[in-house]
């Protein structure tokens, strides 16, 4: 028996690399869609209400506890078959929409929790200064929320990227539905899923470590016009 | 007589179930200078917070410049004040506080600027100069493109204190502004408000500690105890003369 064939796996390659842009399409989509939905999430559990409160929290703990997969099938499937608000998206759309959604819940507890960490006094600070609602936001709470998101925002960038493929069940043609299909017609998945399991480490290591910078890079911004004369 | 640019009526604040104000009256006249000195817990922050529009007053009333701060008029009725009037009105007030309130992502040059640029829509130029001289005038105009990481308490206190100054305040209220910083850092902090007290003619509000100051800076001073202000006078009479038993208590404390 033959269970590996180097020039199988040469031949494989161009094949898969062919559902890249796909995959990596699908994933940096959801990602921006969740980015900007979780903003509507953070807005929506900031509203000062018990009952709209109540409401928005269980929604989002309903999105996060079910399985990406089933809201993926309940998407592509089930959606189209309800009247009236019912829609038709292909499986790119319904990949965005699905993963856009599900991750949206946890990257609007990262806003949360980045908007949190600014001290109370800097509210107080911008009210004292007389600034607006939208400028202590724009000026003073969001440039300070931001920067320790980062690394939180990247971690999910790279588990969302993993999760894509289970896309392929909706019939996402990204690289590991390339592979399937190229793995059955020859009757030998080794390769060509080896190939999509390369594809992963090579892309999602380098981001990991571009976060990484990228968080160090943050951190240090405030220092960046080096000390003239430091602390007395 | 100069009409009072602050009026305080009965006014209550409460946290809770708790009364931290029980009936404050205080008028605070153009270029008065005023320390309130009291044992923690007496509710002298919360005086000056509600002023600021920090904290809103359970009851009574705050007037500032003949107009009710937190109440306006709609269609007739006093209502609660929205934020619009409020911005109106906190544009004359300043404020440093215990911990400096410093925005870590600016530098000190920019702290001070970021507030006339775009609450009051001053040009950038002007802007700039002014508060350049500010900082030269508490002492860090070699600081200016530092970030407030880099400089000690004594000098942030003092970046806080230009940056509410570059808005040209009518009242300032200083909220325990060295109680957060080591002791040799104290005098440099004290000494810039003493320089703004003698020559500046904003009206001055001080919840302090530093008794001594408070003597040499305060035209009045105010003993708050229990929710109420106990006493009140010139600040030799309160601090040095007071017959009161609760303010020569407070005041041993101090003397040691």
């Amino acid at each position: 028996m033959n269970y590996w064939s180097f020039e199988r796996f040469f031949e494989a390659w161009p094949y898969i690399l062919k559902g890249l842009h796909i995959t990596v399409g699908v994933t940096i989509s959801a990602f921006l869609f969740a980015l900007i939905f979780g903003f509507v999430w953070t807005f929506l559990r900031r509203i000062p209400e018990r009952h709209i409160n109540w409401v928005v929290t269980w929604v989002m703990e309903f999105i996060r506890s079910t399985p990406p997969l089933v809201q993926l099938f309940f998407i592509y499937y089930a959606w189209p078959e309800i009247p009236v608000v019912g829609v038709t998206l292909s499986p790119f759309a319904s990949a965005v929409v699905g993963f856009g959604i599900h991750f949206s819940t946890y990257i609007g507890e990262i806003y949360r929790s980045g908007i949190e960490s600014v001290d109370n006094g800097q509210w107080e600070a911008a009210t004292a200064l007389n600034f607006s609602l939208l400028d202590k936001w724009r000026l003073i709470i969001l440039p300070q929320a931001f920067p320790p998101t980062v690394p939180m925002l990247g971690n999910y960038f790279i588990i969302m990227f993993k999760e894509v493929p289970l896309a392929s069940t909706i019939g996402l043609t990204g690289i590991l539905h390339m592979a399937n299909s190229f793995g059955s017609e020859h009757f030998n998945l080794i390769e060509a899923l080896t190939i999509v399991g390369i594809i992963f480490l090579v892309l999602s290591y380098p981001s990991a470590r571009l976060i990484k910078k990228l968080e160090v890079k943050l951190n240090t911004r405030f220092d960046k016009n080096q000390v003239i004369d430091p602390v007395e | 007589m100069t009409k009072p640019i602050v009026e305080y009526k009965d006014v209550h604040k409460s946290f809770g179930d708790v009364e931290v104000l029980k009936g404050i009256d205080l008028d605070i006249f153009p270029a008065e200078k005023i320390a309130v000195i009291g044992p923690s817990g007496s509710g002298k922050t919360t005086i000056i917070r509600m002023l600021m529009t920090l904290e809103e007053p359970t009851d009574g009333d705050i007037i500032v410049d003949g107009k009710n701060l937190w109440k306006m008029n709609k269609n007739g009725k006093m209502v609660e004040a929205d934020e619009k009037h409020l911005r109106e009105i906190r544009g004359d007030i300043g404020m440093v506080f215990q911990h400096f309130n410093l925005f870590p992502h600016m530098t000190i040059l920019e702290n001070c600027m970021t507030s006339p640029i775009h609450v009051k829509g001053e040009k950038k130029k002007e802007v700039k100069q002014r508060s350049i001289d500010m900082l030269e005038r508490v002492g860090l105009g070699d600081k200016i493109n530092n970030y407030p990481s880099q400089l000690s308490g004594g000098q942030k206190q003092r970046v806080a204190m230009a940056r509410a100054l570059v808005m040209r305040p009518k009242i300032m209220l200083f909220d325990e502004v060295t109680s957060a910083l080591d002791p040799e850092l104290v005098g440099e902090v004290l000494e810039v408000i003493r320089d703004i007290a003698k020559n500046d003619d904003m009206a001055m509000v001080l919840v302090t500690h530093e008794m001594d100051f408070a003597l040499d800076v305060a035209d009045k001073v105010l003993f708050l105890d229990d929710g109420v202000i106990a006493e009140q006078g010139s600040a030799s009479d309160v601090i040095e003369h007071s017959e009161n038993p609760r303010v020569q208590e407070f005041l041993s404390r101090f003397r040691g």
